[in-house]
């Protein structure tokens, strides 16, 4: 099996450089330059632009200077998992009744994320031109926190937000340098599969908030 | 062409309910990415073009290159790249990988690359489950049926159709409200997901300078499928590399764009290895399968090579009035539309399919959306310079061939030219101008025939061109 | 800059609407150019090109490289015969040098009807009078590969007595094709009858295009149809007053 394997390697590589006429170990042409074009857009703007992207996807989107309250009212006799995120701890919102933190067995946090009415998370970024959460895999945010729950609460810290995707892979030309998953989020889960009709939260969560701080 | 082609076109046209669904369900999305792409929404959209191109093309220009880069950072991230020639290579992987494992349940996302390669089917016959996890996907399985379109997959199921699908396969009271049908299928897929020892996704992207696969979707399935199971494989075709996670400034914002209209997909992942030392989820094994399975055979053309630029946005689907009239299923393979029509004769030979490079008007529609700027037209065109040498070589056609050959002996010899639409006119019916629909006897070719079948003929004018001009 | 003109009529308009080589004639001397017609001229060989015959249509190709061998600028009442020349005839001969630099020189001196007036002759408005409702088809070969859209327009906004209504959906395709017309007959129909639709919508009383191919297409459907809208090619509307 794995010798198979090795020879489809050998084969395919081989078959890629005849075709091209290239010799193994030969180093590439000259790549055309990444096209990175960075708008310039002040704090207020970006804000303001990230709050109205996410309100146009069906998403709710609000700045706050109390995301504990916020948080507090909207899970109101639901249950919550939060992300282990310290961020979320420091601001009261991981001892909010209803809210399980602080969970780092994989299959614990599965069930509770199974279970749990909403998922509150910080976010490493977020994009102000397309209202989109930038989120990396870390031991403070693990993935299924923003997946499993039908809804889900990001807390963002303003100065997190980036014009675009063009600033984030300035900032972050190597994700996976830091984690092994960086998932870009925006707006809820949705599809038009059967007769082209919108549909929300399908597999995702269907209902999701931005909190900026 | 050959007469299932010619058949399935056929009752493909003559489906009154199936013509309005693909119609309206490719006009809608056509629209929306005309609107996303305007010069108020996207001012540098052509710029985007010309750089996905160039990216492209620098990418598929040196793909050994950047493979062997892809797999050593996967590699470095705990990874394994595993490469297969066929379909056999990769369902012979997945199915030693989950003996392995002792894994009996299998989740997938949507990837065009493991349809190609009849996945599912291998893995069934062999005792796996393996499930479908994108709705238009789950439905189709369900139904035993190929994807219609490579975004849209269930373009031509209509509500009554799932429901029917639903209570005959999941045995469920019978529910037509999209909503609820949608609520059947998600709590369905949720145990499946939490439940399953492999995810298997397709790619997006390769990220060379990252070992990392981009997975775009809006329903959320894709990481469920990456995220929940402790195994996760990605099976992508060797053309899917690109040189850096730069690049994605570029690619992402022309693929949802040209795929939906929207900015962005629901989801964009970004995915390298297994989960990482300290990270609470995510699989513990991390696979990619790169395929050949004939790539290999489009490199060698420096024209045709561009047809591996496709990042399967479908935006040419979507445009192209040939598919909108035809549909994904009177298409030979799994790719359709444009694409399809080009990638088709190249993987399985000119003879495949012969009709296929012909089965299109050439309004060049398709390279004027593509994102990555394959210049589809010129490709067709190639294509059936290709049938007719191998026709000739195979001695078929002789007819045809005849025919063109006359063609170019008529065109040549211009009196006798003129002496043919003379005869010609003369023969045709003349009724006072008006135009003509039937023909004597000698004039009823097949050609006629077959123009006469949906439209009128001009009548023949009372003298041509040249003889007016002879005269003035 | 020489009021010499060749005229490129096409196979098409030679043999079956000479009434557009006719108006086109009338509307460049009317613009105060010397027209001559080369009799050799037959046709461009798009249909053998079209239909992967190669060798074929060099043949074709060639006979037409020597008929306007001489001539300084050749006007064609075809964006799609117009594009075979200038954009295809370089692809037939990319093997063979010596033709390939006659293609060269050729290809800057080929132009559309439409394209030469505004372009070359630099005039938008002919004196032409033509009282009607009409809607403009672009062929696409002339839209896509000759990147037409203006030109057309703005010749027809000075047309008196014109009221022009655009088809919605714009720039989709007749079903036309060359050869595809008859090869995929059914499919071909049935996209000029989604065009014969569009075409209906706008209320107007003629189609107006620059490809008699298209215009063939479509007529022949309005016909079969039993419509009463007609199709006239571009220089027909110009050509009148």
């Amino acid at each position: 099996m794995v010798e198979t394997t090795l020879m489809s390697r050998d084969n395919i590589l081989h078959r890629v450089r005849t075709a091209l006429g290239r010799s193994a170990g030969q180093a590439p042409d000259e790549p055309p330059l990444p096209r990175i074009r960075i708008p310039e857009a002040g704090l207020e703007a970006r804000i303001a632009s990230l709050l109205r992207c996410v309100e146009a996807l069906a998403g709710k989107a609000q700045r706050t200077s109390d995301p504990c309250s916020m948080v507090a009212a909207a899970i109101a006799g639901k249950t919550a998992v939060a992300s282990n995120a310290p961020f979320l701890a420091d601001c009261g919102i991981a001892g909010l009744p209803g809210v399980r933190s602080g969970i780092t067995d994989r299959d614990e946090l599965r069930e509770a994320c199974a279970t749990a009415d909403f998922g509150i998370t910080s976010a490493d970024y977020a994009l102000a031109d397309t209202g989109t959460l930038v989120m990396l895999a870390s031991p403070q945010e693990a993935r299924l926190v923003s997946l499993l729950p039908p809804a889900h609460i990001a807390v963002v810290p303003k100065d997190r937000i980036l014009t675009g995707l063009d600033e984030l892979f300035a900032v972050l030309p190597d994700p996976a340098a830091q984690t092994s998953s960086m998932v870009l989020i925006t707006g809820p889960s949705r599809t038009a599969d059967i007769e082209q009709i919108l549909i929300r939260g399908v597999h995702g969560p269907g209902q999701i908030t931005v909190l900026v701080v | 062409m050959s007469v299932e082609f010619d058949q399935k076109i056929h009752s493909t046209l003559a489906d009154a309910g199936l013509q309005l669904a693909i119609y309206t369900a490719t006009g809608r999305l056509k629209d929306k990415r005309i609107e996303s792409v305007a010069p108020a929404m996207l001012p540098d959209y052509q710029e985007l073009r010309t750089q996905a191109n160039a990216v492209k093309k620098h990418a598929i220009e040196n793909l050994d290159y950047y493979l062997e880069q892809f797999e050593s950072h996967v590699e470095a991230h705990g990874g394994k790249v595993v490469y297969a020639k066929d379909a056999t290579e990769v369902s012979d992987f997945v199915l030693s990988l989950a003996r392995e494992r002792g894994a009996h349940l299998i989740v997938k996302s949507k990837s065009m690359t493991t349809e190609e390669v009849d996945l599912n089917e291998r893995l069934e016959h062999h005792g796996l489950e393996a499930v479908e996890t994108d709705l238009g996907e789950y439905i189709l399985q369900l139904a035993c049926e190929r994807p219609y379109h490579i975004v849209a997959p269930a373009l031509h199921k209509t509500r009554y159709d799932v429901a029917e699908i639903f209570t005959r396969r999941l045995h469920v009271p019978n529910e037509t409200v999209p909503e609820k049908q949608t609520a059947i299928a998600r709590a369905v897929l949720r145990e499946k997901f939490l439940a399953a020892d492999i995810g298997i996704s397709g790619a997006n992207f390769l990220v060379a300078d990252s070992g990392a696969v981009v997975i775009v979707e809006n329903e959320g399935n894709a990481r469920l499928t990456t995220s929940a199971p402790k195994i996760h494989i990605a099976v992508a075709g060797i053309e899917k590399v690109i040189p850096r996670a730069q690049d994605l400034a570029t690619f992402l914002k022309l693929l949802a764009r040209s795929a939906t209209g929207q900015a962005l997909s629901v989801y964009t992942s970004f995915l390298s290895g297994p989960r990482r030392s300290g990270e609470i989820d995510g699989p513990d094994e991390f696979y990619v399968v790169l395929l050949d399975n004939g790539r290999t055979k489009l490199l060698p053309d420096r024209g045709k090579r561009q047809s591996l630029y496709c990042i399967r946005c479908a935006a040419c689907l979507n445009t192209c009035p040939v598919y909108r009239k035809i549909g994904g299923h009177s298409f030979p393979w799994v790719y359709s539309g444009p694409i399809g029509a080009i990638i088709t004769p190249q993987f399985m030979g000119v003879s495949h399919e012969p009709g296929l490079p012909f089965a299109s008007s050439l309004c060049g529609a398709c390279a004027e959306v593509c994102p990555v700027k394959i210049d589809i037209p010129r490709i067709l065109l190639d294509l059936r310079s290709d049938v007719k040498k191998a026709e000739t070589r195979e001695k078929q056609n002789r007819i045809e061939k005849l025919a063109f050959r006359g063609f170019a002996w008529l065109m040549t010899h211009p009196r006798i030219y003129e002496m043919a639409g003379r005869i010609a006119a003369s023969m045709a019916p003349s009724a006072d101008g008006d135009w003509i629909r039937a023909v004597p006897a000698p004039m009823d070719a097949a050609p006629v025939r077959a123009w006469l079948s949906q439209r009128d003929l001009p009548p023949p004018p009372s003298r041509s061109f040249r003889e007016w001009w002879r005269r003035r | 800059m020489s009021n010499r003109v060749s005229l490129f009529v096409t196979c098409i308009v030679d043999q079956l609407f000479p009434k557009v080589g006719m108006a086109m004639t009338e509307v460049l001397e009317r613009l105060g150019y010397q027209v001559d017609f080369p009799e050799n001229q037959t046709c461009c060989g798009q249909p053998a090109f079209n239909s992967g015959y190669r060798a074929e249509a060099r043949i074709v190709a060639r006979h037409f490289l020597d008929t306007f061998a001489a001539a300084e600028c050749i006007v064609v009442p075809s964006g799609s015969c117009a594009s075979m020349v200038v954009h295809h005839f370089a692809e037939l001969f990319h093997k063979d040098p010596a033709t390939l630099a006659r293609v060269h020189a050729l290809e800057t001196r080929v132009w559309e009807f439409s394209s030469f007036l505004t372009q070359v002759a630099g005039v938008e408005d002919v004196g032409a009078r033509f009282e009607d409702i009409v809607t403009f088809h672009d062929g696409c070969h002339s839209l896509r590969e000759m990147g037409i859209r203006e030109a057309p327009r703005r010749l027809l906004a000075h047309v008196r007595g014109l009221e022009l209504r655009e088809m919605e959906p714009a720039e989709e395709c007749c079903g036309f094709g060359g050869t595809f017309a008859v090869k995929f007959a059914e499919l071909s129909g049935a996209m000029a009858r989604t065009k014969v639709d569009a075409i209906l919508r706008t209320g107007a009383r003629s189609v107006v295009s620059l490809d008699p191919s298209c215009l063939m297409q479509i007529q022949g459907a309005l016909s079969r149809a039993g419509s009463e809208v007609r199709t006239m090619h571009l220089a027909e509307v110009l050509a009148s007053r």
